[in-house]
């Protein structure tokens, strides 16, 4: 990492009370009865920006956040595989690659110097282990530089936790999917408990996978996925596949061996097959989150992760969630896909509660759990 | 009278030939494609009667089926007087909830020893009757079969059930629970299932070891 572009003496504007993105906030949620509350509780607290850095998976993602819930800056740089899905290290490398550049355009966007900066957060785990030791490492030496508090954030929470600023939602049931998580949450005694998850591969996994396997290449701004929402939209016959629910739990690996043979014997069209794959994955997402949202009769539901761009499960999720009188809310894609304002918001959240790690104690958890993490800040 | 209105489905409490009964209509799911919908519905309707009734067999109270009709959706079937197990567990004296979680045990291990799963065991589908019996509801998602998988996701369910809502409880009431199944289905019997159980948590996202 390219630690000059950290001297903010010369280059960055200096008046942080005009941050860039202001008219974003002001002209979305700046109303809202919550937003003014939480905005009085947080102004309590001294002012200060929080540089969150995201490196869990294919994306790297630097967001800097006032203490007010600003988000200032959420920059993100992906690595795109040539061929096939993530290679960790490859990933990890294309992150070391282009740190230096997506932190110094972050602070130039957010208007903020380096010497601004309270406190780093980083995104501690679950993710695949070299990607997020290099995000790891910026944050580190970036603490150290500055000699501020440095806080590991749990990235599933942190898609919860922007999540409900984004949408202005206080308790919801959270269906958070992407390319590698399918969990059904919500807040109960002090944590974000887990009602219901993928017994095998997430969602996203599933339905890259089998687009691959049909011969979809993603391109720029385009990933696969997006290709079989688009294709689905011409698909009119529905092709009987596996439907998996155990509970609140879900497995797809079944599905997506069927959904790929029957495309690559040719037994129905690819047009078909997507409009399928959806109807069946996503009917099945939106089953376990009523039965979770009936369980904990939570007012909320909130929908977050990659996946959560796909229309149609959207407007599946809005019927269900209507059915039930409760709100739905879907984050906006910029802070619903792996990003680093995420972070830099939960790492506030945990800083008024002293969550802050020592460098020598910052190992990253490939495999840290949503229900691990005591959640002492829901409810301030 | 409306009185749950569930993920699956709305129970009414109704009367019924002079019988006070539940009737459970599966409504049709808006958010789903009404083929699959339908297709859904029709075969869960078919099906829950025809488990509940085996699991009578198997020695496990549930409720009388009076009336089936797939093309509505719709189960009329007896009302069981008293309260779920979650709205009580958590109050209970430690050797009262103890004792009840061995019961349960017990009748969970009934039903496996019949291969009947009941695919969704939570403490809110068990209802205390006040004469102290266990009524098993909502077969909605159950299966048959006497496959060591099906077996260890279905515990596996309880447990999951026990760590969100009863957290404060959940490892002693497992336990109790493990031990009535034991008393029914045998020490090896136990062995294996907490095994699979324990195989299918690691097949779970970010569990420790792997």
């Amino acid at each position: 990492m390219n630690l000059a572009i950290l001297n903010g003496k010369k280059a960055y504007s200096t008046d942080p009370s005009r941050p860039a993105c202001r008219e974003y906030e002001r002209s979305r949620a700046a109303s809202s009865i919550y937003l003014r509350i939480s905005l009085l509780i947080v102004g309590c607290m001294e002012r200060g920006y929080c540089l969150g850095i995201e490196s869990t998976a294919d994306d790297f993602g630097v967001g800097i956040m006032s203490f007010q819930g600003e988000p200032l800056a959420n920059i993100v740089s992906s690595y795109m595989p040539e061929k096939g899905g993530i290679h960790p290290r490859e990933a990890a490398r294309h992150h070391a690659m282009i740190a230096g550049k997506v932190l110094a355009e972050a602070l130039r966007k957010a208007s903020v110097k380096p010497s601004d900066l309270t406190i780093v957060a980083f995104s501690q785990g679950p993710g695949m282990g070299p990607c997020l030791r290099t995000g790891a490492t910026a944050a580190r030496a970036l603490a150290s530089y500055l000699n501020v508090p440095l806080i590991g954030v749990n990235h599933l929470i942190a898609h919860i936790e922007i999540g409900k600023l984004m949408t202005n939602a206080r308790d919801p049931v959270t269906l958070f999917v992407s390319g590698g998580n399918t969990i059904v949450s919500a807040f109960e005694a002090g944590r974000y408990r887990i009602f219901g998850e993928t017994l095998d591969i997430a969602v996203g996994n599933c339905i890259d996978i089998f687009a691959r396997e049909a011969g979809l290449r993603p391109e720029e701004g385009f990933p696969v996925a997006a290709k079989v929402m688009k294709l689905a939209r011409k698909g009119r016959k529905l092709v009987p596949l596996p439907y998996v629910v155990k509970g609140m739990d879900l497995s797809f690996s079944g599905l997506l061996t069927a959904a790929t043979q029957l495309v690559r014997d040719r037994r129905c069209s690819l047009e078909d097959m997507c409009f399928s794959l959806q109807e069946y994955v996503f009917s099945m997402l939106t089953e376990v989150t009523e039965r979770a949202l009936a369980h904990t009769e939570k007012p909320e539901v909130l929908l977050t992760g990659g996946v959560a761009a796909n229309e149609r499960l959207q407007s599946m999720l809005k019927v269900m969630a209507e059915d039930h009188g409760a709100k739905f809310g879907v984050v906006p894609k910029a802070f619903s896909m792996d990003n680093g304002a995420m972070i830099a918001w939960t790492g506030i959240l945990c800083y008024k509660h002293n969550l802050t790690i020592p460098i020598e104690k910052s190992f990253v958890k490939p495999k840290w759990r949503l229900d691990d993490v005591q959640a002492l800040w829901v409810g301030d | 009278m409306l009185i749950k209105k569930g993920a699956e489905a709305s129970l009414y409490f109704e009367e019924w030939q002079n019988r006070k009964v539940i009737l459970k209509k599966r409504l049709p799911k808006r958010y789903r494609l009404p083929e699959l919908d339908r297709e859904i519905q029709a075969q869960r309707t078919r099906h829950e009667p025809q488990i509940i009734h085996r699991a009578k067999e198997a020695g496990v109270s549930t409720p009388i089926v009076f009336m089936v009709d797939t093309a509505e959706s719709t189960i009329v079937m007896e009302f069981v007087e008293g309260k779920q197990v979650k709205q009580v567990l958590s109050d209970l004296p430690s050797d009262k909830r103890l004792d009840l979680c061995r019961y349960i045990g017990k009748l969970i291990g009934r039903l496996h020893s019949d291969g009947i799963i009941h695919g969704d065991l939570t403490t809110s589908n068990m209802i205390l009757t006040p004469q102290g019996k266990v009524v098993f509801i909502d077969f909605g998602l159950s299966e048959q079969t006497k496959e060591l998988e099906a077996r260890g996701v279905d515990l596996h369910l309880m447990k999951r059930a026990l760590d969100s809502t009863h957290f404060s409880h959940a490892v002693d009431c497992f336990e109790a629970i493990m031990n009535g199944y034991e008393e029914i289905r045998g020490r090896k019997a136990v062995k294996e299932v907490l095994a699979k159980i324990k195989e299918i948590e690691k097949r779970g996202r970010y569990v420790s070891e792997r």
